[in-house]
């Protein structure tokens, strides 16, 4: 146990990592032992995430040094500075490890029965794999380069699952528009790491926090890393690649490469607040933040209203509730240097900000699924074509209100409790802000009342009186996010002292993320 | 100050190939433009790199057997490395997709093959 403990960092990224590589050789066996590989595979991997977060959230940020003699040692004898490739896994970093692992884990197993009958499943699993390695990879990570060699992996595998179903045109076309917009941010992040090097000689993080001079050239660096991460998490004004991508991709994937724009909001707010925080001052980045997001939500619903296409109404919406998460930590970002006003209302819009980041994994994630679920069945994701698909998919359906009542922010939903921390703490920073947010808010009911209506109401349509209920492994997999959902519906208060509080903890403490890696200070 | 010059052109060239990078991504239709475009960008940023870690006079940082005098600086050569292989991977997948664009809209204009808008 102990073992596993001190090692599960680097087995959660190797794991699934060597399994993408046997899956194709498993499919030889059959798809029966391949599937069924390849689910207890990721379960024994949520198993480690959950001893390490476990570990975490008793003793505190964990170090795990490749190579080193001890994995705690951070530098060698005798360095002033860390040399060796590094995990450095804390509060913040093992929260978005635990969602994605739940989302990849409900994902694979909807999966299953969803890509039965398609070709190349051993290559979907393999992607499926290297995506979640990709994703997890980027949150552990402790230095800049692998950052950088993780994002390309999750754009790299994400992009390849979007365009799976190439014989549909428009699964390819949003694929492409991906792997552009990843190639072109991942480069600009390299670009400035570049920056970064040639002036400190540092790649790890923690060094590079201690040492940061915040001169012109680190400002210049720290534009083109938020540009760069703003691309990927499809924040407004570079968010026309989502709705395209979201839309086409394999029901299972479009969860996941939804979390892998989470990770990307990870690595914006490490960069922000790991990076660049201390001494600096961080008003103008963080009013940036919630300038970005305030558009993100209103332009994101305010362009879902009109849509027909059911996964395309859905990525709209995405992008307005990653406009909620940006808001809450923007607010603390915004007032980071301010104790006072930091302890006043800044933790409290930071722990909304990031609870919203799991619930709203869950709750658009389930969504998406059961959007899919519906196009499995009747083969289009028109709205305008659906109707009475309550008589025969009940299932589906349920999950459907739940997931909307949720995201719109209704009381005791979950979507409620983040959405109430954010409010309540933006209106004592800013109150227009809040106004805005729950105005958007109250749109996004309105438009999840539309597709309710027009998918599942109504009298049986002759066309699809012959629909069924999806197959089995689809409604568990929507199961488990519905029954993480409605677990966190009733127990928020424990979910946001449990996991929240100390992310947030993790984000605002710059100076014991530092002495994790660089001792304490002299 | 002659001296310095010579150091600072590679820097302008990279500056330069990203720029032209970017106005490609910014103005070009063309799918395989497009793709020259990421092309372009990586070795921008290659050459940024590799300007970064070279000292002049410098030799191979290859600790046995050196002979005296600077090294060039070897970790921005891996980084290059490693991104040479990243981009090779990329553009080989977007190539592929660039490939089935084509067989569905029998073009690769950016602007006629919209399916997705709105």
């Amino acid at each position: 146990m102990e073992y596993l403990t001190v090692h599960s960092p680097i087995l959660i990224v190797a794991i699934p990592l060597l399994a993408a590589f046997i899956i194709p050789l498993l499919s030889r066996l059959g798809s029966k032992v391949r599937d069924t590989f390849n689910v207890s595979l990721l379960g024994f991997v949520t198993f480690l995430v959950a001893i390490l977060a476990i570990d975490i959230y008793a003793n505190g940020a964990r170090i795990y040094t490749l190579g080193a003699s001890v994995p705690e040692l951070a530098r060698p004898e005798g360095y002033m500075v860390p040399v060796r490739i590094m995990f450095q896994v804390d509060g913040i970093s093992i929260f978005m490890g635990l969602t994605i692992t739940v989302v990849a884990l409900a994902a694979l197993v909807y999966s299953l029965q969803f890509v039965k009958n398609e070709t190349g499943q051993d290559r979907f699993y393999s992607l499926f794999m290297l995506l979640y390695v990709g994703m997890i990879g980027l949150v552990f990570t402790g230095d800049m380069f692998n950052l950088f060699v993780f994002l390309e992996i999750l754009s790299i595998a994400g992009a390849g699952l979007a365009s799976y179903r190439v014989n549909l045109a428009d699964a390819v076309e949003g694929g492409f528009k991906y792997i552009v917009i990843s190639a072109v941010s991942a480069l600009l992040v390299l670009f400035a790491i570049g920056i970064l090097y040639g002036q400190y000689n540092l790649l790890s993080i923690a060094a590079l926090a201690n040492t940061m001079q915040f001169n012109t050239l680190d400002m210049i660096a720290l534009a083109m890393l938020a540009i760069a991460f703003v691309m990927k998490l499809a924040g407004v004004p570079l968010h026309m690649w989502a709705p395209d991508t979201y839309a086409v991709a394999p029901a299972g994937i479009t969860p996941m490469i939804y979390m892998s724009s989470a990770a990307s909001m990870y690595a914006l707010y490490r960069v922000t607040f790991t990076l660049y925080g201390g001494q600096f001052d961080t008003m103008p980045i963080g009013w940036v933040v919630i300038i970005l997001g305030v558009l993100s939500m209103f332009i994101g619903v305010m362009m879902a209203i009109y849509q027909t296409d059911i996964k395309r109404l859905m990525a709209y919406h995405a992008i307005s509730q990653s406009g909620y998460m940006l808001l809450g930590v923007g607010v603390g970002l915004a007032v980071l240097t301010d104790p006072v006003a930091l302890a006043n209302y800044g933790r409290d819009a930071m722990n909304g900000g990031i609870f919203h980041i799991i619930n709203n994994a869950l709750y658009k994630g389930m969504l998406f699924l059961t959007a899919e679920a519906i196009f499995f069945r009747i083969g289009t994701r028109d709205l305008n074509k659906m109707g009475g698909l309550a008589h025969n998919m009940k299932w589906t359906t349920i999950f459907f209100i739940i997931g909307a009542l949720a995201i719109s922010g209704i009381p005791p939903f979950n979507g409620f409790a983040s959405k109430l921390l954010i409010y309540e703490s933006v209106f004592r920073f800013n109150p227009l802000l809040s106004i805005i947010a729950m105005f958007v808010s109250l749109v996004t009911l309105a438009s999840f009342t539309k597709v309710f209506y027009s998918a599942f109401t109504g009298p049986e349509m002759p066309a699809y009186r012959e629909v069924r209920e999806v197959p089995k492994s689809m409604i568990i997999g929507m199961g488990i996010m519905v029954a993480c959902i409605i677990f966190f519906s009733i127990f928020p208060g424990l979910v946001v002292d449990t996991i929240v509080a100390p992310a947030t903890d993790a984000l605002i403490d710059q100076a014991s993320y530092i002495n994790g890696v660089m001792g304490a200070a002299p | 100050m002659m001296q310095y010059i010579p150091f600072n052109i590679p820097f302008v060239a990279a500056a330069l190939l990203v720029g032209v990078a970017l106005f490609i991504f910014l103005f070009k239709r063309n799918l395989i433009k497009i793709v020259m475009g990421v092309a372009i960008l990586s070795s921008g940023v290659n050459l940024f790199l590799i300007a970064l870690g070279y000292r002049a006079g410098g030799v191979a940082p290859i600790y046995t057997a050196t002979p005296e005098g600077v090294m060039v600086l070897p970790v921005p050569q891996a980084l290059t490395l490693t991104n040479i292989v990243i981009t090779v991977s990329v553009i080989a997948l977007m190539l592929t997709m660039v490939m089935y664009i084509y067989r569905h809209m029998g073009d690769i204009d950016a602007k006629k093959s919209r399916l997705l808008k709105g």
